[in-house]
């Protein structure tokens, strides 16, 4: 009998053109997703007189840069992102890729889109030039971020030079408490592992946990697999995984469809296949999870209080927590919930999905903004669809503002910014000094607590306004 | 891309203290579109290094006299978590940082840094606690690398040995381009994916 594999062994190895004896792996780029950071990779491109090697595997949308107010190019009052932005149009023009364009109702923050539109699909391997690729391992794919250079080199090859990674299988079984979204559940899944904690690593989530999760769920727990520092993040693909994908643009049809789901149900990980390294958490143990520090590991239930950096082990650790806390402008023992906040941030290709905007719109409801907020879907369909459905009449009746689809307020490079010392709660996925913008403090919260946190002004636990409605 | 090799250095050697230097820390944000000839000195640890008004903060280290030649970086743990932005590593080697020594690195960053000559050298933590200790002590204290025996030493202190892929080590050595290398083998490219396009059909039947 063979030796029992990982759906990553698995899919590594169907995308392996070889191995050299140091252990440097060519890989084939199933698909590469792109965004309007793609202009640097363009740029070393061409200077070096190549072109496109697979502009029928080269998918990309304008995301990072362009505005929330308007979806016309020239709103785009920057002229440094209105350049980048009208490149990534001038590139596919040129080199022939497949652009969902600003004005596209495709268009959409690329992670959102890829599973969209069905281009997300198990067993494929795929890169972007975004950390937060990884999201797309939520469908059972392998997928990493990678820097400028080997996004060129892709384009160039449609291949890329990697390492091997090892293995890491975090099992969360148990029924989630009410009110515990997949955000809180990778709160603290990152919080377990700590902030660098699965560097090397590719995480498999399993458990029932898990499998309980849709797959949007699913898609906010990979997506932040990289703030525990893992290459990707993967969940088996199931019924519900075939279910999501069938009927999507690029999904396949007909005949093909069986052939696709026959290769998809061969890759989940083998009965005793062997990890690397084992993580377990009890999901009936968490709680509503939000961030005091600045960087995603540095999170607590909403529940509880700031800690003391005087519990910290050693001194590197005591003063690296003191800094957090003298950033964010808190004091060990303060109670989060009592935490005022300037403004509120819905959106991200953490949080930006339709489920995610229902579960803020079904707090918002109840009550109205006291804060500014600021509500970005994560793709022009996903607007229209929350139209459709009067969410965001809701957001709009609360006080929100209700914006196009972009990376907006998560990447501070568009315009929707946070002031210096000021305090943002934000469904995104970095609470990194200066993420939001230069001086900027920024809690991760879920799309139920933002939402919640905006009809008071504090950070606040959203089970209080669950089941109220 | 090609790189300037890495062979050997000494240099001054610059402690950082903090855990966890992320990407948005190393590169902010508004700075990442520039293109890459204009140069990312200046980007380099920019909100860390300059006050709001473009003056420089005194008490950054990369500001002190004697580590503004600084070619090398002794930080803590988690150098370069975070964004996939390989202009956190432009920044570095435009402002004259060949070497960063850290407990670990966010693994894109550690990806970007090959393609820019930028040589990375884990150590454990409690070693370069000490290091850094030195450094405050005696600012101004070089470190001498040899890429080829792989060993890196404090001043005058005995050499030690650092752990480096072969690939790794060879890029660093030669400054090779790796496209270029790629694309000798483009037989082999062709004929797997002739393979993959037959076993995996659908994906190529879009339109």
């Amino acid at each position: 009998m063979a030796r029992p594999r990982t759906m990553f062994e698995k899919i590594w190895q169907d995308h392996l053109i070889r191995e050299d004896e140091d252990g440097a792996c060519l890989l084939f780029v199933g698909r590469h997703l792109a965004h309007d950071g793609l202009y640097h990779g363009f740029n070393f491109l061409e200077g070096r007189g190549l072109a496109l090697a697979r502009a029928d595997q080269t998918f990309a949308t304008p995301d990072h840069g362009i505005s929330t107010l308007s979806h016309r190019l020239d709103d785009i009052v920057d002229p440094v992102q209105h350049r980048v932005v009208k490149a990534l149009q001038d590139n596919a023009a040129r080199h022939g890729f497949t652009l969902f364009g600003l004005e596209d109702p495709r268009q959409g923050i690329v992670h959102v889109v890829g599973p969209e539109q069905g281009l997300t699909q198990p067993g494929l391997l795929i890169v972007c030039g975004d950390s937060h690729t990884s999201t797309h391992g939520a469908l059972g794919a392998l997928a990493f971020g990678i820097g400028a250079s080997e996004v060129c080199h892709v384009l160039a090859t449609q291949t890329l030079w990697q390492r091997k990674p090892r293995t890491l299988r975090v099992t969360v079984d148990g029924a989630r408490p009410a009110g515990v979204t997949a955000k809180d559940v990778i709160l603290a899944i990152i919080a377990r592992i700590g902030a660098n904690g699965a560097s090397g690593h590719v995480i498999e989530y399993a458990g029932s946990t898990i499998r309980d999760m849709s797959i949007e769920e699913r898609l906010t727990v990979c997506n932040m697999s990289i703030e525990a520092g893992a290459r990707a993040g993967m969940v088996a693909p199931d019924d519900k995984t075939y279910a999501f994908l069938k009927g999507r643009p690029f999904a396949p049809t007909g005949d093909a469809w069986a052939l696709a789901e026959a290769h998809w149900r061969s890759l989940p990980s083998d009965g005793g296949a062997v990890f690397d390294r084992e993580e377990r958490l009890d999901a009936t143990l968490f709680a509503p999870m939000v961030s005091w520090g600045t960087n995603p590991s540095e999170v607590a239930p909403i529940t509880g209080v700031v800690p003391d950096p005087a519990d910290a082990a050693e001194e590197t650790a005591r003063a690296a927590m003191q800094r957090s806390l003298d950033y964010m402008g808190l004091a060990a023992g303060m109670r989060l919930a009592d935490v005022a906040v300037d403004q509120v941030f819905i959106g991200s290709c953490t949080n930006a999905r339709i489920e995610d905007l229902r579960a803020a719109a079904a707090i918002a409801r109840q009550g109205r903004a006291v804060v500014p907020v600021m509500v970005s879907p994560g793709s022009t369909l996903v607007k229209r669809q929350a139209e459709a459905e009067g969410l965001a009449q809701i957001f709009r009746e609360a006080g929100f503002e209700w914006r196009e689809s972009g990376c907006s307020m998560c990447c501070g490079m568009n315009g929707d910014l946070v002031a210096a010392g000021k305090r943002c709660a934000s469904t995104s996925n970095r609470n990194f000094p200066g993420r939001q913008g230069p001086g900027s403090r920024t809690h991760l919260v879920s799309p139920a607590m933002a939402a919640a946190t905006a009809l008071s002004g504090r950070l606040s636990d959203p089970r209080d306004l669950m089941g109220a409605a | 891309m090609s790189a300037e090799p890495f062979v050997a250095l000494t240099a001054v050697a610059a402690p950082i203290h903090r855990p966890n230097v992320d990407t948005d820390q190393i590169a902010p944000v508004r700075f990442l579109r520039r293109p890459r000839g204009e140069g990312y000195g200046t980007v380099l640890f920019h909100d860390l290094r300059f006050h709001a008004d473009g003056t420089e903060r005194a008490d950054f280290v990369l500001n002190r006299p004697a580590f503004r030649e600084a070619r090398i970086l002794v930080a803590d743990e988690n150098f370069g978590v975070g964004s996939s932005r390989e202009q956190a590593v432009w920044a570095l080697v435009d402002h004259g940082i060949r070497c960063v020594i850290s407990a670990g690195f966010g693994d894109i960053f550690f990806n970007n840094a090959i393609n820019h000559g930028l040589l990375l050298v884990r150590e454990p933590a409690a070693t370069l606690a000490a290091v850094r200790q030195q450094l405050d002590a005696a600012p101004g204290t070089t470190v001498a690398i040899d890429l080829e025996s792989q060993t890196w030493r404090l001043g005058e202190q005995p050499a030690r040995r650092f752990e480096i892929e072969a690939a790794r080590k060879r890029r660093l050595l030669s400054g090779l381009d790796e496209i270029d290398m790629t694309r000798q083998l483009v037989r082999e490219i062709d004929a797997f994916e002739a393979g993959y396009r037959a076993r995996r059909h659908w994906l190529f039947q879009v339109t």
